[in-house]
């Protein structure tokens, strides 16, 4: 849920059914593309649909009875209680709650939140902009980032350059988010005072477009650099080992005797190749823009996605995480399934003619 | 005119095994317009040797001697001169021509893409123009350049490897077992293919393959190879008709000859493997496999020596004038 990122040891999904020639084998029937396709989006509905479900009952599973939850610590008659109930639609039978929950869903219609008594659907349209504008700028920064150090490290595999970027990266994977956003914070915020330390913008500052912008940016630095930081290592451990997959292959010596030079090799044939088994990659990482880095989120007090689903477990605010859980296995879904259908366009193997 | 000139070539591989020798002393020329076969069993060095023409062997092969392409020394040239001869000077027929293309990339560009490295001014419309000319010539319909590699067959890609060689007009052809991997129909028409632009366009060609008959049909003269060494040399036909080192012959021996009952009943192949190169014997690399071996052979290393004529044998029984084979 929580995908900050791919894992370097290659914990990511496999690159699909690109690669697999039994899959490919299997595409060759008629009407190639459309049963492509329905396979792949039968497959995602399916999916969403387990998502749909689960989330309903998990969250009524692992946390109690939401009126022990909000009425903690006060006192409060039965009659009050039963009140709260019937406000909240919990006094209604289990099947109807359910019935109202996924018709509810299914037209964007997400209930209200417990925390904020107000439309969850509203919160997150408020809240989205800044999750994209943080987890969309950085996971493009660390993508190709990853991407251009990964493609080097692979080529000349063993090198100061490779030995030193694989290092570097691993260290800073391996770094807690929170820890890396709070010396990210000492130095740059406490200490040089070059950035501000949490939110997304000053009060101080003038409503019109241009200082608002620049303001935003300000705020932006610190939490893009931590996540980028943090998230990086894994598409360039991802590219690399695409890289060195592809070194040994014919076609690169074919290249290299036509008189090309190494960086040609390199960006003409490697890469293309070397690119292909990450697209799913890259697509998951666009889908996890939507929820984004939770932890980044908290450490800077950004106020995304990923703050509300902190907030909202504490709380517990159910309806909240219940939507939001939808909504971020939804976007890791669909991305999957654009992944497979890009797959049709750009692997030439895929569709045979 | 001496295109191609290998003179005292030596390659050797660095490895976990320690040094291991794979070339060891080479000397061959081929002349333009004519096609020098090199035969062989797999690991011999004659694949090894072709590599190492355009210097394409990885870092841990050193190579060792002059390597002269038009009297230029090839192992001596700068890196910026290097990339200008390749793909002009001498271009390469890959074996394998699935794994040599590359599989995302259309035919036409892959085609294209040395005359675009090479000439500059060319415009990317005027190469693939030329593509698709090149690829008429080895008869694939022009359409051909919008496809990818999959979308051909096995007989169709080494087409495309052979209309690439051809499309920076090089003097020189190195064939690297260019129709092992096709059917004899489709093998008959390539070798067809690259007999004709020998003869017509006067290129000089390298043509690597361990079947005899390929050689036998398309090469001039022919260079048997054993262990790292050219073991006899001569005209292609004579060489494969009358061996003079007990190693060809038993090359020879070992393909069958169609509707001869008595060539199903002949002992054909060899006893034994060739030598571990990083463990040759004393003496002879072939003597361990030899029915024909006297003495001297095991204390020193036969030198390829002129026979008779063209001829040339790297064995002492032969050498001697004496017949090479048993019976």
């Amino acid at each position: 849920m929580t995908a900050d990122g791919p894992t370097p040891a290659g914990g990511a999904p496999a690159p699909s059914a690109g690669r697999r020639p039994g899959s490919a084998a299997r595409e060759r029937g008629s009407s190639g593309f459309g049963r492509y396709l329905f396979k792949h989006v039968s497959g995602a509905a399916v999916s969403l649909l387990l998502v749909l479900f689960s989330s309903f009952f998990i969250f009524r599973l692992i946390a109690g009875d939401p009126i022990d939850q909000l009425t903690k610590e006060r006192p409060v008659s039965p009659e009050e209680r039963a009140a709260l109930r019937a406000e909240l639609g919990l006094d209604r039978p289990m099947w109807q709650q359910f019935w109202d929950y996924i018709t509810g869903t299914l037209t964007m219609d997400l209930g209200d939140s417990f925390q904020y008594r107000r439309p969850i659907f509203d919160l997150i349209v408020e809240r989205l902009p800044a999750t994209i504008l943080l987890s969309g700028t950085g996971m493009v920064l660390a993508v190709l980032l990853g991407f251009w150090i990964g493609t080097r490290s692979g080529w000349k595999q063993g090198s100061r350059f490779d030995r030193g970027h694989v290092a570097t990266g691993l260290l800073l994977y391996s770094a807690p988010t929170f820890w890396l956003g709070m010396i990210v914070i000492l130095v740059f915020a406490r200490y040089l005072g070059l950035f501000p330390v949490n939110g997304m913008r000053s009060p101080s500052t003038p409503p019109e477009f241009w200082p608002q912008a620049l303001d935003i940016a300000h705020h932006l630095v610190l939490p893009v650099l931590t996540y980028t930081a943090v998230v990086y290592a894994g598409y360039l451990m991802i590219m690399r080992s695409s890289i060195l997959d592809e070194i040994g292959n014919d076609y690169l010596t074919t290249a290299r005797a036509k008189g090309l030079r190494d960086d040609q090799v390199r960006d003409r044939h490697a890469v293309p190749n070397a690119l292909l088994p990450t697209v799913t990659l890259v697509f998951l990482a666009i889908g996890g823009v939507v929820n984004g880095s939770i932890v980044t989120e908290t450490v800077f007090s950004w106020p995304g996605l990923g703050s509300l689903f902190v907030q909202a477990i504490f709380y517990p605010d159910r309806p909240v995480l219940q939507a939001l859980f939808v909504l971020f296995s939804a976007s890791t879904i669909l991305a999957v399934l654009a992944a497979e259908v890009l797959y049709w366009f750009i692997d030439p193997r895929i569709r045979k003619s | 005119m001496t295109l191609l000139e290998f003179r005292d070539v030596h390659v050797t591989y660095t490895g976990s095994r320690g040094r291991i020798p794979a070339v060891r002393g080479v000397d061959l020329k081929v002349e333009a317009g004519t096609t020098v076969g090199i035969a062989g069993e797999s690991g011999c060095g004659k694949s090894t040797l072709a590599m190492a023409v355009l210097r394409l062997l990885p870092k841990s092969a050193e190579v060792r001697g002059e390597i002269l392409l038009d009297g230029e020394d090839l192992l001596r040239m700068g890196w910026g001169r290097l990339r200008a001869v390749r793909w002009t000077g001498a271009s390469i027929v890959f074996q394998g021509a699935m794994h040599s293309l590359n599989a995302v990339q259309r035919i036409g560009r892959q085609v294209a893409e040395p005359m675009l490295v090479h000439d500059k001014d060319l415009s990317p419309a005027a190469a693939a123009k030329r593509a698709e000319g090149l690829l008429e010539r080895v008869g694939l319909p022009p359409s051909r350049t919008r496809s990818y590699p999959h979308e051909l067959s096995g007989g169709q890609r080494q087409r495309v490897m052979i209309a690439m060689a051809l499309a920076c007009d090089p003097d020189l052809i190195i064939a690297d077992e260019a129709t092992t991997a096709l059917d004899v129909m489709v093998q008959a028409q390539v070798l067809q293919l690259i007999s004709g632009l020998v003869s017509e366009r006067g290129v000089g060609m390298v043509m690597i393959s361990h079947d005899l008959s390929v050689l036998s049909a398309v090469c001039d003269t022919a260079a048997v190879m054993y262990a790292g060494r050219i073991v006899e040399q001569g005209p292609a036909h004579e060489v494969f008709a009358q061996a003079r080192h007990p190693y060809s012959a038993a090359l020879g021996a070992a393909f069958p000859v169609i509707g001869d009952p008595a060539a199903r009943l002949r002992p054909g192949g060899l006893a034994g493997d060739p030598p571990d190169p990083a463990r040759l014997p004393e003496g002879c690399s072939f003597r361990p496999r030899c029915a024909v071996s006297v003495e001297r052979c095991g204390e020193e290393s036969p030198e390829l020596l002129r026979i008779e004529g063209a001829r040339s044998s790297a064995c002492f029984v032969a050498q001697e004038g004496e017949p090479v084979v048993i019976g």
